[in-house]
Parts: C-alpha cells; sequence; structure tokens
C-alpha cells in the first residue's frame, strides 16, 4: 500500500504512522460528560468500506493527513492535509 | 459414529469408505431457542456448551460462509496461558484445562500437542518483568519456568544467543503450552454440537436484527428471517458491523494479521518459540512446515489480506532470532481479520438490547481461548449471568475504568 502524500507525493506506506478514525472529535468543554468522552476515547464505527483516517507522515515531511481509504480493498480515495480540516 | 479404534480398524478392512459426514449441513427453522452467529471456533464451541452443559438443544448456528472458513482456520495454532493481569490469567488457564480434556470429551482428534511456549527475554528488565508474569501465573494455578541463556540454549542450540543488538538471555516456559490443529477444532465442536441437535447452517449471512423495545426477536438472514429471542454474536472481525445492526458503537477496529508457513522440512523445532525483541514467534507443524508470524499491519483492514512491509518486518525479526531460517522458503501467507478491542482484551458481555449477547474483541489472541470462550459465553446466554472467570470482560469497563490492558498501551487498539 502506498499513500498520496499532499506535499511529498506518493510514498510507501511505511513511512506513514497510523492514528485511526478521523472523524472522532473530542468533546468541547460545555459537552464533556463521562458517556461523551468514552465514546470519543474507545467507541469507534469501524466501517467496512470508506473511512476517513488520519495518518502522520513521520519518516517524510512530519505533517497531519486525512486519507480517504476503502478498509474492503484497501484502495485510496483521496488525502489532504489534516490541518485545515481540524480548524474548521 | 462414536470414533474409537474400533472404528478405524472396521473402516481400514472396508477401504475407509463408510465414514460418514462429519454433521449435518441443515436448513434453517423458523425458531430457535437461541441464535448463535458465527461458525468460528467460539460459536462452534458455545453452541456445544450450551447443549452439553445447559441441557439447550433447540439452537442454531448461522454462518455466512463454511465452517471453518474464518479466524478459526488461519490463526497460527498457539495455545497459553501466561497472562498477567488478575482479569485474564484465571480465564486462560480454565481455557488450558479444557484444551487437555477437550479430545476426550468431544471425541475427536484435535491434535493437542503441549510441545511448551517459550518467550525469550533480552535485558534485565524484560526478564524481571518475566519473572513478575510467571510469579502471576503460579499464583493463578498455571505453570511456569524462567529459564536462564543455558537453559534455553539447551533446548534450542540454533538461536543467534549472541546477537549484537538482542543477545538472549533467557526465557520464560510454559510447558504445558503449545498447539492445537485449529481446523480440527472448529471440526470436532461442530460435530459435538450437531451430535447433541445443534442445527449448523451454512451459506447463511445474517443481514439484520429484529429489535422492539422489549428487545431482540431474531435475525434478518440470507435465507429468510429466523426468530429467537436469544442471540449470541460471536463473528471476530465482524463484530462492529453486527453490533451496527443494533445500533451499537463497539470499542473495536478490525485489523488484519498476516501468518506464514514455509516449506515442509524434517523436524528442526519440537517446541513453540517468541522473539522478545521485536514480535516474531515460530513453530513447526506436523507436516513439517514452519509457522510463523509478527505483528498486524496496524490500519483498519476487512481485506484478509496484508502489505509487503510487515512481512519485511517479520522476516526481519525471524533473521535476528534465527540466522538459519534464511535457508528456508516461504511457501504461503495470508491473512485475517481480527476485532482489536481498545484495551486487547475481549468482552462477553450482555448487550444494552435485551436477549442481544456479546463475543468480542479477541484481537490476535482468540484461539486459545476457543474452549473457555464457548463455556463463559454458554453459561451467560443460559444463566444471564457472567461466569465468575470471565467477570472482567464486561462491555461497560471502558465507561467505567475498569479496562484489561496487559501491554499498557492505551486505547489504540494497533499497539496491542
Ligand atoms: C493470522 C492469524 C494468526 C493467529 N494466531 C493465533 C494464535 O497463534 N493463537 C491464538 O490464540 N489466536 C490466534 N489468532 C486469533 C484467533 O484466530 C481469533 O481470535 C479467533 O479465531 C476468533 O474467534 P473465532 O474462531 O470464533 O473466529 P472466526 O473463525 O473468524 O469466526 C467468526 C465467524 O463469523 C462469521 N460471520 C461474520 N459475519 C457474519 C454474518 N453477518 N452472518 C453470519 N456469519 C458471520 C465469519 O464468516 C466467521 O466464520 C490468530 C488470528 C490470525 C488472523
Ligand atoms: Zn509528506
Amino acid at each position: 500500500m502506498r499513500l498520496p502524500c499532499p506535499h511529498c507525493g506518493t510514498r510507501d506506506v511505511q513511512e506513514f504512522t497510523y492514528l485511526g478514525d478521523a472523524n472522532v472529535k473530542r468533546p468541547g468543554a460545555d459537552e464533556m460528560s463521562e458517556a461523551a468522552m468514552t465514546r470519543y476515547v474507545y467507541e469507534r464505527d469501524n466501517p467496512a468500506g470508506r473511512q476517513r483516517e488520519y495518518w502522520h507522515h513521520s519518516s517524510g515531511c512530519h505533517a497531519w493527513i486525512v486519507v480517504t481509504r476503502d478498509t474492503r480493498t484497501h484502495r485510496i480515495e483521496s488525502a489532504e492535509p489534516a490541518k485545515p480540516l481540524v480548524q474548521s | 459414529m462414536r470414533y474409537s479404534i474400533f472404528t478405524l480398524a472396521a473402516q481400514t478392512l472396508r477401504g475407509h469408505r463408510g465414514w460418514k459426514p462429519v454433521w449435518r449441513d441443515a436448513n434453517p427453522r423458523p425458531e430457535y431457542d437461541v441464535i448463535i452467529v458465527g461458525g468460528g471456533g467460539h460459536g462452534l464451541a458455545t453452541a456445544y456448551y450450551l447443549a452439553s452443559q445447559h441441557g439447550l438443544s433447540n439452537i442454531v448456528v448461522l454462518e455466512k460462509g463454511h465452517i471453518g472458513s474464518g479466524n478459526v482456520g488461519r490463526n497460527t495454532t498457539i495455545i497459553r496461558s501466561n497472562y498477567l493481569l488478575p482479569g485474564n490469567t484465571p480465564f486462560y488457564e480454565l481455557s488450558m484445562k479444557l484444551w487437555e480434556g477437550l479430545e476426550q470429551d468431544i471425541n475427536y482428534n484435535a491434535m493437542v500437542s503441549q510441545r511448551g511456549v517459550l518467550n525469550l527475554y533480552h535485558s534485565d528488565a524484560q526478564r524481571d518483568a518475566y519473572a513478575r508474569r510467571g510469579n502471576a501465573m503460579r499464583l493463578a494455578g498455571a505453570d511456569a519456568e524462567l529459564l536462564d541463556r543455558e537453559q534455553v540454549r539447551a533446548m534450542l542450540p540454533f538461536l543467534d544467543y549472541d546477537n549484537a543488538r538482542f543477545p538472549i538471555q533467557g526465557g520464560l516456559l510454559q510447558k504445558r503450552g503449545g498447539s492445537v490443529r485449529h481446523d480440527a477444532v472448529a471440526w470436532g465442536y461442530a460435530r459435538a454440537a450437531d451430535r447433541c441437535g445443534v442445527d449448523i447452517v451454512q451459506n447463511c449471512e445474517v443481514t439484520g436484527l429484529t429489535i422492539d423495545a422489549d428487545g431482540i426477536h431474531g435475525v434478518e438472514t440470507s435465507r429468510g428471517p429466523i426468530r429467537a429471542r436469544k442471540v449470541a454474536l460471536a463473528v471476530a472481525g465482524s463484530s462492529s458491523r453486527l453490533a451496527a445492526m443494533a445500533g451499537l458503537r463497539l470499542p473495536i477496529e478490525s485489523h488484519v494479521l498476516q501468518a506464514f508457513v514455509s516449506e515442509g522440512l524434517k523436524p528442526l523445532i519440537d517446541t513453540v518459540v517468541t522473539f522478545g525483541a521485536g514480535h516474531f514467534y515460530v513453530s513447526q507443524s506436523d507436516k513439517g512446515g514452519l509457522v510463523f508470524g509478527g505483528d498486524i499491519d496496524g490500519y483498519n483492514s476487512y481485506a484478509q489480506r496484508g502489505n509487503l512491509p510487515v512481512i519485511e518486518d517479520v522476516m526481519e525479526s525471524g533473521m535476528a532470532l534465527w540466522p538459519g531460517l534464511g535457508r528456508i522458503r516461504v511457501l504461503r501467507h495470508w491473512g485475517g481479520i481480527m476485532d482489536m478491542s481498545m484495551d486487547g482484551s475481549p468482552i462477553i458481555d450482555h448487550t444494552p438490547v435485551h436477549g442481544l449477547y456479546l463475543n468480542a474483541g479477541w484481537c490476535y489472541g482468540g484461539f486459545k481461548a476457543t474452549p473457555a470462550s464457548g463455556w463463559c459465553f454458554a453459561h451467560l446466554i443460559a444463566r444471564d449471568q457472567s461466569h465468575p472467570v470471565a467477570a472482567a470482560y464486561r462491555l461497560d469497563r471502558f465507561a467505567t475504568g475498569h479496562v484489561i490492558d496487559e501491554k499498557g498501551a492505551g486505547a489504540q487498539p494497533n499497539l496491542h
């Protein structure tokens, strides 16, 4: 498997570190509760199919990226820098 | 037909033409007392113990493919009970005891071979950690011996003891550990359950769960709806998909683990050995192939196949441990999808849906657990309370903070 880093081009998956589902969001201070934190820390959709996920180009440009990938085929749909997505 | 030396002799005289199918390939009936989803080792063992220990027989096991096509037929067949934490040790020791009596109980040769499992250590800190683990095991009634370098060398003279980075200092040996023929576990439990009247239905995929305010009423399948007031999920790598049909999100990610077999060789290694400075373990099957594996690939996958970096990593670790491996050719490799839980430990529990039970989160170590998992899951389904040795495997432990994290890796499934 190779990942298309938006900064460095297509690189071997070995250069990247996986974090997981990019749809989970840490609850804000006003929505914080034990249940909300449990959902955030532990519970995952774990889809068979399209998933948005965080990867870190740890042996490359050190950027965090969001990759959209099919977990049934490992086919990559897209890869974008994570920062603008996280800030929005 | 009960298997014995006499049936074997009689069949030999008849040229082995009289053997009957090992279980009935049943068609589903419209209603059962208990539906078990997933015909892997855990589902079949659960069905057998429900029938043999709890007197239920109106049970069906629904399998989307064929029996043995999941992880029960893909694993590297290692059994052990060398766990550290109190929530785990008694459970895995029960499993070891059940393995020891399994073949007599189910009247099937599963080739249970207690050839020992040896975990190597390469530093003082690792030795101390293994000493602690060995003590915890002995306190829980399991066996463990801490070996020094010369004792390991006497067992396995061909390892690289003076590796520049990871010299071997010794190992923690569990003599009662070993390997079991995994296909025979699936077939043996299937036959034993079938003999108790359990229906085993293959090529029957569960596509939906029928749930209302008073709980579960049955399942939708590719072969039509089936009713039951108790439905038990034992679908290994597909746990999140089945749970989603009940509107539940689990503390689980599905990951791929690869395994490898070499060409057939004369007897080379008579135990199971694990490298302590990387992830690599190896044993030899009775056919002669070296069976080995290492880390999971590390990203969510339902593809049942892995990628090359992990293959390279496994081979490198193997060479660091046992340089002679470099002369041997790999014959086959494959992958299986496992439900990696957030603390690396399993779940055997009720779900918030009345009548829906969950057996999941076995990660890469659920084969050794097969008998105890079936035993405890059957107990839960029949009596609606947890078996004492599985009482820690609760679904709500993530919310309450009672996680069972053997590795101390935190909520990152690809690190367990
Ligand atoms: C490469 C590899 C090596 C391993 N090595 C070891 C080892 O050495 N020691 C060890 O202890 N463990 C090992 N494991 C882990 C172990 O194999 C698993 O934890 C265990 O087999 C899982 O339980 P099971 O046997 O019930 O799973 P499975 O055999 O996977 O059973 C689950 C079944 O559910 C079925 N299913 C899924 N969805 C549906 C549906 N919708 N409807 C109907 N049926 C469905 C599947 O088809 C499957 O047959 C290894 C795993 C792998 C992949
Ligand atoms: Zn990059």
